[in-house]
């Protein structure tokens, strides 16, 4: 008779759970006292200035700047100018409702059952054509508000979503054109990318706000607004571009073969067969342009528009509030982390579930 | 006729003629139009603006510009600003980045905490913003007289950085040069494994040769470092970064290291396992495996998406304008607004970036082919 021999279970308990995670070598404990200490005094000193020393309410303003701690008064007193910009006061309620409505529309694009290829562009024209509607008004007793007057974080969400769903489509024709069997066509689509791709971001939109206007006619300039989220919808569509012909390389070329001995048209090919399969290979690197994209909104403030980058400037450039521009960098920084921390642990969840999927 | 239409090698042709036609009449409607708004604003067209005289001042220029250059001399001074800023940040974003990642894998879980936390709050606020707030932070310092120093050798003020630099002039700076060069020929035609010389002891003696060329040549009577001193109401000596440059230097060092730390991370853990333990089976010390195994094998995965993250990076110090840096679109743009040469500045700039992207591209691909395993495509 055979004995089998077990190995010893790895010890349990929390001195070693301790010593394995924090004192396995003398180099680990060295750095594990200096770093824990460090950290514990920097956690501390934050606390301090972020909660336990800092002053909430307007009311209590005239003690901003002389105590330790942060003055969160800022943020109730600019609040609305942050989240609204320059729209109309009494309006603003219909610019949460907006942002409410493609947040949701994002949300619900996010469900897996509503991903088919008629789907998700019908709900997406649905949901932004809600946005646009009800920011703009001027219909059923809603005053018209201009699009020179959106700003704040409506208008970032606005140049997020509107990008996105025009670069979208974009992007696939790009694509789709650089993998065609024409060679001109193909060519000339490289060579639009690549020229595109190797320019900054900002550039494309200073030519967009600053150039188009003198190169086409008056009828066709439409407003700055228009003109910047078209050519950002461009810029994000050339590098989702690249994304989406990596996706339709990695489907098996037995595929396409398949569908043609099936006498499956090329447009049936495509959007039935490549494009599904293009698109869920390629999610993760979907999503990372997605934060991507939503972090270089910001870049709009420097050619004059007013989203909550720039209305955040704006609250602590009014002189009162000078002193308390860490206050709202930090707000600010919380509110884009919250957005592109969500998206990408949303991400990363989606790559978990299609890994136990598929796997 | 049918047969013409059925035919699909006359379809092929007659899309792709339709495609350049449409794209060829496209441009020529621009420039029609172009022309005739721009003549209707009464300014003139071509690159004769490049000989003329600026008349506004560059705030940090490396080379010596003024009101009185010629637009040539201050476009090429706002290159030298972006490629300043930008190298300055590939180089430390590289060195914080690197350190990053050995933190995020370690066994130590407190180091893996602090890296893991630094990474996702600085990959995940925009870069403007970062920028916007080291510019506060520094602009808000108390003034030259109640510097903060650093034992009384670096001082930080509302002025900005100042720093000791070693006193340099054009003499050794040459001299540097002729040491870089020296130090490559000398370690090309070292033969290492033949001579038993190791590769420290040759940059040792390179660096040697190097310095005792820097204390023969330089000038007697000039400090080998220079330390600033707060003489009246402004420092002397040393070397100052102004607050603009310092801020994108800071905001895209911090932001650029998360990102590339989580690269270099993503190559280190992508070196097969078997391949270390294989090395250590064939008696190799902890040393020769990470020299010969992991960090050659790791660069190659790596490679790639680092050459993509430079040329953002090297993109990105366009935000520098947000601040009034001076960099090379900031020039650009005001040369639009002061001069009305839309079309060809705007082709200046183009062109002045796609050079840059596809020399960094250019040179990582050359580090590439001659890294990759051969026999691989």
């Amino acid at each position: 008779m055979s004995t089998s021999v077990v190995p010893p279970l790895p010890k349990q308990g929390f001195g070693n759970w301790l010593k394995k995670h924090f004192f396995s070598t003398w180099l680990n404990s060295v750095f594990s006292v200096l770093f824990g200490a460090l950290l514990i005094w920097i956690c501390v000193k934050l606390s301090n200035w972020a909660v336990l020393d800092a002053i909430w309410s307007v009311d209590d303003k005239e003690h901003c700047g002389h105590g330790a701690g942060a003055c969160w008064a800022v943020i109730q007193d600019r609040g609305r100018l942050i989240m609204f910009g320059l729209y109309p006061y009494d309006e603003q309620w219909r610019s949460t409702l907006a942002c409410l409505v493609v947040i949701l529309t994002i949300g619900l694009s996010c469900l897996p059952s509503l991903w088919s290829i008629k789907k998700l562009p019908a709900l997406w024209v649905i949901g932004f054509g809600a946005f646009v509607l009800l920011m703009r008004g001027g219909f059923a007793g809603l005053p018209l508000v201009t699009s020179e007057q959106w700003g704040g974080l409506s208008l970032t969400i606005f140049i997020f979503s509107a990008v996105f769903v025009l670069g979208m489509p974009l992007a696939v024709v790009f694509a789709l054109a650089r993998r065609s069997s024409l060679p001109v066509i193909a060519k000339g689509a490289g060579l639009f990318i690549d020229l595109v791709r190797s320019l900054p971001l900002l550039a494309v939109l200073f030519a967009a706000a600053v150039v188009v206007p003198l190169l086409v006619p008056d009828w066709l300039e439409g407003n700055k607004l228009g003109r910047v989220v078209i050519a950002f919808a461009v810029f994000f569509a050339v590098y989702q571009a690249e994304i989406i012909r990596a996706g339709l390389q990695s489907t098996s070329q037995g595929q396409e073969e398949a569908a043609a001995a099936l006498g499956m048209p090329y447009w049936s090919l495509v959007v039935d067969i490549l494009l599904p399969q293009a698109f869920r290979n390629t999610l993760p690197s979907t999503i990372n342009q997605a934060v991507i994209t939503f972090k270089e909104t910001s870049i709009v403030t420097i050619i004059g528009f007013f989203e909550v980058m720039a209305s955040g400037n704006a609250a602590i450039g009014g002189g009162e509030w000078t002193e308390q521009f860490v206050e709202v960098y930090v707000f600010l920084a919380l509110v884009y982390f919250v957005f592109v921390f969500g998206l990408s642990r949303y991400g990363a969840w989606l790559e978990n579930r299609m890994r136990v999927g598929h796997a | 006729m049918t047969t013409l239409f059925t035919s699909q090698k006359f379809r092929r042709t007659a899309v792709q003629v339709m495609f350049v036609t449409v794209v060829v009449l496209l441009i020529l409607a621009m420039i029609i139009v172009g022309r005739t708004n721009i003549a209707d604003q009464g300014i003139a067209t071509g690159f004769g603006f490049l000989n003329q005289t600026t008349g506004w001042p560059v705030s940090f220029s490396l080379t010596d510009v003024g009101p009185r250059s010629t637009y040539t001399q201050v476009l090429f001074a706002g290159l030298l600003n972006t490629l300043l800023v930008g190298f300055m940040t590939l180089f430390f974003a590289t060195l914080l980045g690197l350190f990053l990642a050995l933190m995020r894998i370690s066994s130590n879980s407190l180091m893996k905490l602090v890296g893991t936390t630094y990474v996702e709050v600085f990959r995940n606020v925009p870069v403007i913003l970062q920028v916007f707030f080291w510019y506060a932070i520094l602009t808000h310092l108390p003034g030259p007289r109640q510097a903060y120093s650093l034992a009384d050798m670096a001082f930080f003020s509302n002025r900005g950085l100042m720093l000791p630099a070693p006193s340099l002039s054009g003499l050794d700076i040459v001299l540097f040069l002729i040491g870089c060069v020296a130090i490559g020929f000398g370690l090309k035609s070292f033969k290492f494994k033949k001579t038993g010389l190791r590769l420290p002891l040759a940059i040792l003696a390179a660096v040697a040769l190097f310095v005792v060329l820097l204390m023969t040549g330089r000038e007697a009577d000039v400090a080998l470092w220079s330390v600033p001193e707060l003489k009246g109401l402004r420092f002397v000596g040393g070397v100052s970064l102004k607050p603009e440059f310092s801020a994108l230097l800071i905001g895209l060092t911090l932001f650029g290291a998360s990102y590339i730390g989580e690269i270099i991370r993503g190559g280190l853990i992508s070196v097969d396992k078997g391949k270390l333990e294989a090395g250590s089976a064939l008696g190799m010390s902890s040393f020769q495996i990470n020299r010969y195994i992991r960090i050659p094998l790791a660069f190659r995965a790596m490679l790639p998406s680092l050459s993509n993250q430079y040329v953002w990076l090297m993109k990105g110090t366009t935000v520098g304008i947000a601040i009034g840096y001076p960099d090379y679109f900031a020039i650009v743009s005001t040369s639009i607004n002061q001069s009305g040469q839309t079309m060809e500045l705007l082709a200046l700039l183009m062109g002045g970036f796609i050079v840059v992207n596809y020399s960094i591209g250019f040179a990582m691909n050359l580090l590439n082919s001659r890294l990759k395993l051969k026999g691989r495509s």
